[in-house]
């Protein structure tokens, strides 16, 4: 039996070996076999992560390619990290992966002849850099898989070459990603010149010979942009809903379930393993400015959320909304928050997974995502009705689902720091979970009256898609409800498995140590972990404050479909005041997500000028 | 050492940054975000830059020659080749935008939006 730091590049390098073989398999089987090597080869990947997440503990794995160690501090080799969060993240990842490859088994009509391989190939090299990026300790390689995880998503956004509209928003998607790429690899060059180091844990040790200055913050930035463009932090998000708008639901599935998830792991890791200590950023600047950024990237996720008649930039919206919440929660820095965020993060990919796989069936049944020209139609499919019902309560924070569970670690840990936090994820919970129902009343039950088209300038409406799969005569095929119900079995129970909640907090710990994991890079004896371990129970803070987001929810998509009756006064009122909203504060809003590349560019400048003046007034 | 090559580096992913804004073709927008690339290969080739040192290739001088740093030159073209792939894509997503709605001008793609 191998050593398990051997085993560590595995996560990597089975799945590239799979695309290889997939692509060449694809011209020689038939599409079943293809599918099931497929599906068999991802399987192989979870149990190969399970396993190492039973062998990793409570410690870490280190692993040097090419046996290139590391010699009195000093390393040219490339080393690979894996704790419990970086693997159970990978590991989360190739559970989506496996749901998604099943969920696929049948969605697209027949591949071209000899190409029948191409897109599970694709969706293996993703995993590949999914993973690598999860489990990679060193920053330039970080930077690697993130441009292959990125290129591979850029191909999958528009793999529909056929359509317009997937080209326009792959092409948005490509050109922001990459640019934040590159300006991270000019960060990562100055933190090569400072210290001589391409290691995080090394980078981080080497920085602590010289005070912060202007270098460091300027490195710090735009490290930082890659990771937060990635995450989809306001005003970095503008290419997030146009590529979820138009990618294949398949893809939607593993974008929003756990590619930008690994964005806001990114920040954190690269915060804490090379930034944290001293000679880095303050934990005080990291912390107010993320806070802030979470707190806005929250809002306007929620806000723009509501906004939404096209079903996949709803879905794609409230992922923001949750973004921002995670990094909120992230930016507090002790393990409680870590704790929440992770089995916030767990419990979400599940949910939005499901209600991503739920709109590929109507998307197959009607060719359509509108909520307005979708009213009613959903009526036949019973099951699917029911699951995106239970998609949006959990959404909402409905105990016992995972989302509900970490929401209550998140807001009773963020309670600790700031009264009147809880209260911006009750609010962000609610809107995002009410819109989903608000949607699913419609489209499934034909609730209410018909909603009227609204003549804005400023609307995606999602009718006329084009149907990704060519045969409306035939029946929706199983998977395609059964997949999204597992996962949503899934959620369940990372909320009521306690086993799952001990394992998170315990990793969040260990993923908080910057001294531990320096130590463990450099082969030495680690400080014993001082800090307690957080509690991830079910608390009756928590559960109310979880129906209470559930029932605001509720409360706001019934509001929505079935309007309240002008005769009374104080709904008179609220419609006054709402229309005043919408067209003083929501209106601008809609208007900057204008689809044009050059404003998302320009934004994104705007965005990292403004992060560099905020933190070089702190430091 | 100078700093002469970070302030270049500086200016060309600024030129890089102000073409992507105000282009009026995808190709040449494409062809921007490669211009903002090229300042990642003059800020690393600047900061393994030695004064007096040659090519960190040992196969016809003494090991004790001073040669430039050979990590920088690993990671520029690693670098290369990732942002190579990046842009044959971009651009091949642009011949298919032009085949699809016959423009190359990104003011005129507005599906997108709200």
């Amino acid at each position: 039996m191998p050593s398990t730091a051997d085993l560590l590049p595995l996560p990597v390098a089975v799945p590239l070996a799979g695309a290889a073989v997939l692509v060449l398999a694809g011209r020689l089987l038939p599409r079943t076999a293809t599918d099931i090597l497929a599906t068999a080869w991802a399987a192989l990947e979870t149990a190969l992560l399970c396993l190492l997440w039973a062998r990793a503990g409570d410690g870490r794995v280190v692993s040097w390619a090419g046996g290139w160690t590391i010699h009195d501090g000093h390393s040219v080799g490339i080393v690979l990290v894996g704790d419990r969060l970086g693997i159970g993240l990978a590991l989360l990842v190739s559970v989506l992966v496996a749901a998604v490859l099943v969920y696929s088994w049948r969605y697209f009509e027949e591949p071209p002849a000899g190409h029948g391989g191409t897109f599970p190939a694709l969706l293996l090299l993703f995993e590949a850099g999914m993973c690598g990026f999860a489990l990679t300790g060193d920053l330039f390689d970080a930077f690697v898989f993130f441009e292959l995880m990125g290129v591979v998503a850029y191909a999958l956004t528009g793999y529909r070459i056929e359509d317009p509209r997937p080209l326009h928003g792959a092409l948005t998607f490509g050109v922001v990603n990459s640019l934040a790429a590159y300006c991270s690899l000019l960060g990562i060059g100055l933190l090569y010149a400072r210290t001589g180091e391409l290691g995080m844990a090394q980078t981080g040790a080497a920085l602590a010979g010289h005070r912060t200055d202007a270098l460091v913050v300027t490195a710090f930035v735009l490290v930082m942009a890659s990771m937060l463009v990635k995450s989809a932090a306001v005003p970095f998000h503008f290419w997030l809903p146009d590529a979820h708008a138009v990618a294949p639901t398949p893809v939607c599935m593993l974008m929003s379930g756990v590619m930008v998830e690994l964005g806001v792991y990114g920040t954190l890791r690269i915060y804490l393993t090379v930034f944290a200590g001293p000679g880095g950023v303050p934990a005080a600047a990291f912390t107010h400015t993320l806070a802030v950024l979470g707190a806005l990237t929250a809002l306007t996720g929620a806000v723009m959320c509501w906004q939404q008649r096209h079903l996949k930039r709803l879905l794609a919206f409230s992922t923001i909304g949750h973004v921002g919440l995670w990094l909120l929660g992230l930016s507090l820095l002790r393990p409680q928050d870590t704790a929440g965020a992770a089995l916030y993060i767990t419990g979400h990919a599940g949910v939005k997974a499901a209600l991503f796989g739920l709109t590929g069936v109507l998307l197959d049944r009607h060719g359509s995502v509108d909520e307005y020209g979708l009213f009613g139609r959903g009526r036949d499919s019973r099951a699917a009705g029911a699951l995106f019902v239970a998609g949006g309560l959990a959404l909402a924070g409905l105990p016992p689902f995972g989302t509900a569970l970490g929401k209550a670690v998140a807001e009773h840990a963020a309670a600790e720091r700031a009264g009147w936090l809880p209260a911006l994820y009750v609010l962000v919970s609610a809107l995002t979970g009410g819109a989903v129902l608000r949607a699913a009343l419609r489209v499934f039950y034909g609730a209410g009256v018909v909603p009227e088209p609204s003549h804005s300038d400023v609307e995606t409406s999602g009718d006329a898609e084009e149907p990704e799969v060519r045969d409306p005569q035939r029946p929706v095929p199983r998977t395609m409800t059964a997949v999204p119900a597992l996962l949503l079995l899934g959620a369940l129970a990372v909320g009521v498995w306690p086993g799952v909640g001990r394992a998170l907090g315990s990793a969040a710990r260990t993923f908080g140590d910057h001294a531990g994991y320096l130590a463990d890079v450099q082969g030495t004896a680690a400080p014993a972990l001082t800090t307690a371990l957080p509690s991830t129970d079910w608390t009756l803070t928590g559960v109310l404050l979880g129906v209470l987001s559930t029932a605001l929810a509720a409360v706001l998509a019934a509001c929505a479909v079935w309007r309240p009756d002008r005769r009374f006064a104080a709904a008179r009122g609220a419609r006054t005041l709402a229309a005043w909203g919408d067209r003083r504060l929501v209106l601008p809003l809609r208007r900057l997500h204008s689809g044009l590349l050059g404003d998302y560019v320009t934004w994104l400048t705007v965005g990292l000028a403004a992060l560099l003046i905020a933190l070089a007034a702190q430091t | 050492m100078s700093i002469l090559p970070f302030l270049a580096a500086g200016w060309i992913l600024l030129a890089g940054i102000y073409g992507m804004v105000t282009s009026r073709n995808l190709v040449h927008a494409v062809g921007c975000l490669a211009v903002a690339q090229s300042s990642t290969y003059v800020l690393l080739l600047g900061v393994g830059f030695r004064r007096g040192g040659t090519a960190p290739v040992f196969s016809d001088i003494p090991t004790r020659t001073p040669v430039v740093d050979p990590v920088v030159q690993a990671l520029v073209l690693t670098d290369i080749v990732v942002g190579t792939t990046v842009t044959a894509l971009l651009l091949s997503l642009v011949i298919q935008i032009r085949k699809r709605t016959g423009t190359v001008d990104p003011e005129d793609l507005t599906e997108l939006r709200g």
